[in-house]
């Protein structure tokens, strides 16, 4: 597994619930390890390990932990670089959609052995879409579902999500619904 | 779409009188930094982006090279000229402030006047924060949003390398640290005194090297225990620092065994000196639990510049020699090693 996936996970305990429940994760995975390096690489087990530990110190079920790590990842302030990088998929929420199918591409442009699951949009109606996630890492959809949900705060768009399976229903309920957070393309992050 | 760029009706460009599409819309779409002169070299028309480098004043009108300055080709000073440079890559800049770097090519009309269009080309970065521009001044089909999505994303995969260096630069150093450490007293340890000592050999700088080994200690250890024997070496390696200067090296070498090696120091006087204060201070009894352990020390010393061409091994031996005589003549000696002449 990519160390950017383990480093996420790290980031997100340490800053939502302190180092003290990041220590107790991490002894609990019996990861071998201090802490997480983003750009090495580590056994595919200490992921499902990391998360399994997580979810039980945290008392709720993977999948909770999942979406929330995927809110995280767009709404924190310690990850404003990672929000300004999907942000770049264009100036609507659709247009965001619409750039999933490249994200793992997008992805591996910016960091070349960084896999994610291929992505698939359909639009089923103007206002219903899918999203179909395939490969990459164990309950990655879950984490998309968190993404999703985030950015639409982010543009300001009103979505209901639900989640079948590999696949994320995504009805869009008010493209317009509330001034969305500014996005400068030329701002400085860090 | 909020796009700036949405600039036609629902069935595409309108026709003009004569048939021809309105150029005018397309170029505003395909190309939103395109400026058309009129054949006096005036700005009659400027694509959106580019109007957005000027807000608050309307660029028809102004005459071009009023507005741009050509940096390449150089000199051109009139519409005669820049129609010249047809073809070829312009280098111009914005005349007012920020002063944005641009790229362009100018394409000749043939009713008259040139359409000249323009690019950011490396100032990319710099003109998007400076002009506000957004993902909608540009069209799709230009990479220029893609190539600062890049630049962004190369920036943090750069800083996430140059963080995992710096913590693996000072975990090296402290691997680096321990391993010449002597962990008991803080003083190097037998590794590093090969390093210091050769390296003090091979640049030529004269030193002196003491060697230092402790009397009666295994009866402290034997009568109070270990923990006595390691309250005494640390004390000996206080004492020890205190002598020396920050250049100096000391160095525990083995079990009661130590090495001092002194930079730049010849003068016999002056090492006598500082061994005597040294074989003085350890022969003070040292407080350990309410009682007094007694220790003393022997000293043999060598001095490189004594030697035609010092090398390790032979100082050793000597300094080693010069030990045994101290420890021969009695408690608390220190011996210059005699035989310092090579024969």
């Amino acid at each position: 597994m990519h160390g950017l996936i383990n480093t996420a996970i790290q980031v997100f305990l340490q800053d939502s619930y302190g180092p003290e429940v990041w220590a107790e994760v991490l002894m609990r995975a019996d990861a071998g390890v201090s802490g997480f390096e983003a750009m090495l690489h580590y056994e595919d087990v200490v992921t499902d390990r990391l998360l399994q530990a997580a979810a039980v110190t945290l008392a709720r079920p993977q999948a909770t932990v999942l979406e929330d790590l995927g809110t995280y990842l767009v709404s924190h302030p310690n990850m404003a670089g990672l929000r300004r990088l999907l942000r770049f998929a264009g100036v609507e929420y659709e247009d965001f959609l619409n750039s999933l199918d490249d994200l793992p591409d997008r992805a591996r442009l910016a960091v070349p052995e960084l896999d994610l699951p291929r992505m698939e949009l359909r639009q089923v109606t103007p206002c219903r879409f899918t999203l179909a996630c395939a490969g990459g890492p164990k309950g990655f959809s879950w984490v998309m579902v968190g993404v999703l949900r985030a950015m639409a705060d982010d543009y300001g768009a009103l979505v209901t999500l639900d989640q079948v399976g590999a696949t994320i229903e995504i009805r869009l309920v008010e493209r317009d619904f509330a001034e969305g957070r500014a996005f400068d393309l030329g701002a400085r992050t860090g | 779409m909020s796009g700036g760029l949405q600039t036609f009706g629902p069935h595409g460009p309108a026709l003009s009188a004569d048939g021809l599409c309105d150029l005018r819309a397309v170029f505003d779409l395909l190309c939103p930094m395109h400026v058309v002169l009129d054949e006096t070299g005036h700005i009659r028309h400027v694509g959106p982006t580019i109007q957005k480098l000027w807000p608050g004043q309307s660029l028809a009108g102004s005459r071009f090279l009023e507005v741009f300055e050509l940096a390449r080709p150089r000199a051109v000073t009139s519409m005669q000229g820049l129609m010249a440079a047809a073809g070829r890559k312009l280098h111009l800049g914005m005349r007012a402030a920020p002063r944005t770097a641009l790229k362009g090519i100018l394409l000749p009309l043939e009713a008259g006047g040139a359409v000249v269009n323009l690019s950011f080309g490396l100032s990319v970065q710099e003109a998007v924060r400076a002009h506000h521009l957004t993902g909608a001044d540009f069209p799709p089909t230009d990479l220029t949003v893609e190539l600062l999505y890049l630049l962004e994303a190369n920036a943090m995969v750069t800083e996430a390398f140059t963080q995992l260096s710096l913590r693996l630069q000072g975990a090296m150093i402290a691997a680096e640290e321990q391993a010449f450490t002597d962990t008991l007293t803080g003083l190097k340890n037998r590794r590093a005194m090969d390093h210091v000592l050769a390296r003090a050999v091979a640049q030529g700088q004269p030193f002196a090297l003491m060697h230092v080994d402790l009397d009666y200690f295994k009866d402290v250890n034997d009568s109070l225990g270990h923990a006595a024997g390691d309250h005494v070496l640390q004390h000996v390696a206080r004492k020890m620092l205190e002598v020396t200067r920050d250049e100096d090296t000391v160095a525990r070498i083995g079990g009661d065994e130590f090495v001092l090696i002194l930079n730049n120091l010849q003068s016999r006087r002056r090492i006598e000196e500082i061994a005597r204060t040294l074989l003085d201070r350890l022969q003070e009894p040292i407080p350990y639990q309410g009682r007094p352990c007694r220790i003393a020390a022997s000293i043999g010393t060598v001095l490189s510049s004594e030697y035609d061409s010092p090398d390790v091994e032979r100082l050793m031996k000597d300094s080693d020699a010069a030990l045994y005589t101290a420890k021969r003549g009695g408690r608390a000696q220190h011996v210059f090693a005699s035989h310092s002449v090579e024969g």
